[in-house]
């Protein structure tokens, strides 16, 4: 379970999180919505730890992250798969090398027969050929480097995965295959996820519960039914922007 | 627009607008200076503390080597026979009338070991290696691969830091031994020309003047050299910000610090092993 308490965040003067409250169940696919800019991939860098918040407690599993030592906070981390709006791929390294880097137990690591074993699976996982182990970064479509990226989130099997804006920068084709990989991912990996989003659409489809961000607070949370079904002028305010009458297809 | 003391932004907003005054800056500048040297130790002791991973630097170090070493010879060499012979037609310039002419091979070799192969050989590595460091690894920052890393539960100096900080280290004292011997063999033939000396006075003048500690002190200003053009642009590399141009702020900053610490370093280091 990942519990967020009273979480601040500022840059400068720019005040980006003023007080966000969220649990996510064990097992859930949870969704944060929200306009861009709004601090939704700023939240979830304090899930891992990537950033630490002026104010508030971060607690995944009974442990505080602010106060874990650089090796616990390597030993959460490797139990939280994350991945990034832009694939954050290592570009000098091929993709076997970067999903590879995935695999968080160094004995494992060091087991090239375990890794050529476990790449091939993740590959298999997020539905790319075997042949593109040996490619590079710069070989790949947008649509792959996210895959790849989640290929190497997995390949370390964390309890946890957290998309950063998965579906951003991708065509609608594109797009609802990503969607549909992490309903898969989620039916097959058994994870808690956590994605950050503003694509609607995309999260009704797969999240259990989601979150509204507006101004550096959670602003509602709910079903996709409950959303859809709630007078809560924000709520209202940003789905008709995306969906206008449309019916909204629930997981 | 000014008025009265404060400044209006161009949402009318008003803000007091800063005096700028000379003890202002000299604070803002000290505790800058400061906050740096904090974190390049705070970096260096980060270093020595990942050095227990070797499993996971060993490898990449090797890879860094390669391209420190094997990359920078042809530029080392080709400087230091430049050097070398320029030192020696210099000295011929000098060295005219009663100064025996055995003298003039002991100020060209010691001149080479002693400034001209590590400086030069530094300086160069700092432009060449340096600002491919700072450029990487603020590359790397930017685009998030380096927050990637941490995600995975790896540390980003094990992985990036030393692999680059050791094989520059361990790397830059072996090239300035090829600088030392291509100066010494350009300048020795330059002086042929120059000083019309024999090889027999040449050999003989490097025998008078030229000690063991003087390959060692050319040795340890290697090392430190070494670790100022690698700790210096992982540093800049590592707190990149803002983009591309972040990438090139940092790139810049990255030579210039370095060749800055390099001739400080050089001051240093003659005054205390030398004096």
């Amino acid at each position: 379970m990942i519990q967020l308490r009273q979480i601040r965040k500022a840059f400068g003067d720019n005040v980006v999180l003023d007080g966000v409250d969220l649990t996510i169940q064990s097992g859930e696919t949870a969704v944060l919505l929200g306009p861009s800019g709004v601090g939704k991939s700023v939240l979830l860098k304090h899930i891992n730890g990537l950033l630490r918040p002026d104010a508030g407690e971060v607690w995944v599993d009974n442990l505080l992250v602010g106060q874990l030592d650089k090796r616990q906070l390597s030993q959460l981390r490797s139990r939280i798969g994350y991945v990034f709006q832009f694939g954050a791929l290592f570009d000098s390294m091929d993709v076997f090398e970067n999903v590879r880097l995935g695999i968080t137990n160094e004995d494992l690591f060091q087991d090239m027969d375990y890794c050529r074993t476990r790449i091939q699976a993740c590959l298999e996982h997020v539905n790319l050929p075997s042949d593109t182990v040996v490619k590079y970064p710069s070989d790949l479509s947008g649509g792959m480097k996210k895959r790849v990226g989640i290929a190497r989130a997995i390949a370390g099997e964390p309890d946890y995965l957290l998309y950063d804006e998965p579906t951003s920068g991708l065509d609608p084709v594109n797009a609802d295959i990503i969607d549909a990989l992490v309903e898969k991912l989620q039916d097959e990996l058994n994870v808690t996820s956590i994605l950050v989003s503003h694509d609607v659409r995309g999260s009704f489809r797969v999240a259990d519960r989601l979150a509204l961000l507006k101004d550096g607070k959670v602003v509602a949370t709910g079903t996709p039914g409950e959303l859809r079904d709630s007078d809560n002028q924000d709520v209202r305010e940003f789905l008709e922007r995306d969906f206008g009458s449309s019916t909204v297809t629930e997981r | 627009m000014t008025t009265s003391g404060w400044r209006l932004t161009t949402s009318y907003q008003a803000i007091p607008e800063e005096r700028v005054s000379v003890p202002l800056l000299v604070g803002r500048w000290t505790l800058r200076g400061m906050s740096h040297v904090g974190r390049v130790s705070y970096l260096l002791y980060e270093i020595v503390r990942g050095l227990g991973e070797w499993r996971i630097w060993i490898p990449r170090t090797v890879e860094q080597g390669i391209n420190v070493g094997y990359g920078s010879l042809f530029i080392v060499l080709l400087t230091a026979s430049f050097a070398g012979g320029v030192v020696s037609l210099q000295t011929g310039y000098q060295f005219t009338g009663s100064i025996p002419v055995y003298f003039a091979a002991g100020v060209i070799v010691k001149s080479i070991i002693l400034e001209m192969g590590p400086v030069l050989t530094a300086l160069i590595l700092a432009g060449r290696i340096g600002a491919r460091y700072a450029a990487e690894l603020g590359t790397m920052r930017v685009t998030e691969q380096i927050d990637a890393l941490e995600s995975l539960g790896r540390s980003p100096v094990t992985h990036l830091v030393i692999p680059r900080v050791v094989a520059g280290t361990l790397l830059l004292p072996v090239l300035v031994i090829f600088a030392n011997i291509m100066g010494i063999a350009a300048g020795w033939f330059a002086s042929k020309g120059a000083l019309d000396i024999s090889n027999a006075d040449f050999a003989f003048g490097v025998r008078f003047w030229v000690e063991p500690f003087d390959i060692w002190y050319s040795m340890i200003k290697s090392f430190f050299f070494g670790l100022a053009v690698t700790v210096v642009p992982c540093y800049m590399g590592f707190n990149t910000q803002q983009g591309a141009e972040g990438v090139g702020r940092s790139t810049t900053a990255a030579v210039v610090s370095s060749s800055v610490l390099i001739l400080f370093l050089d001051a240093v280091l003659a005054k205390i092993l030398l004096s």
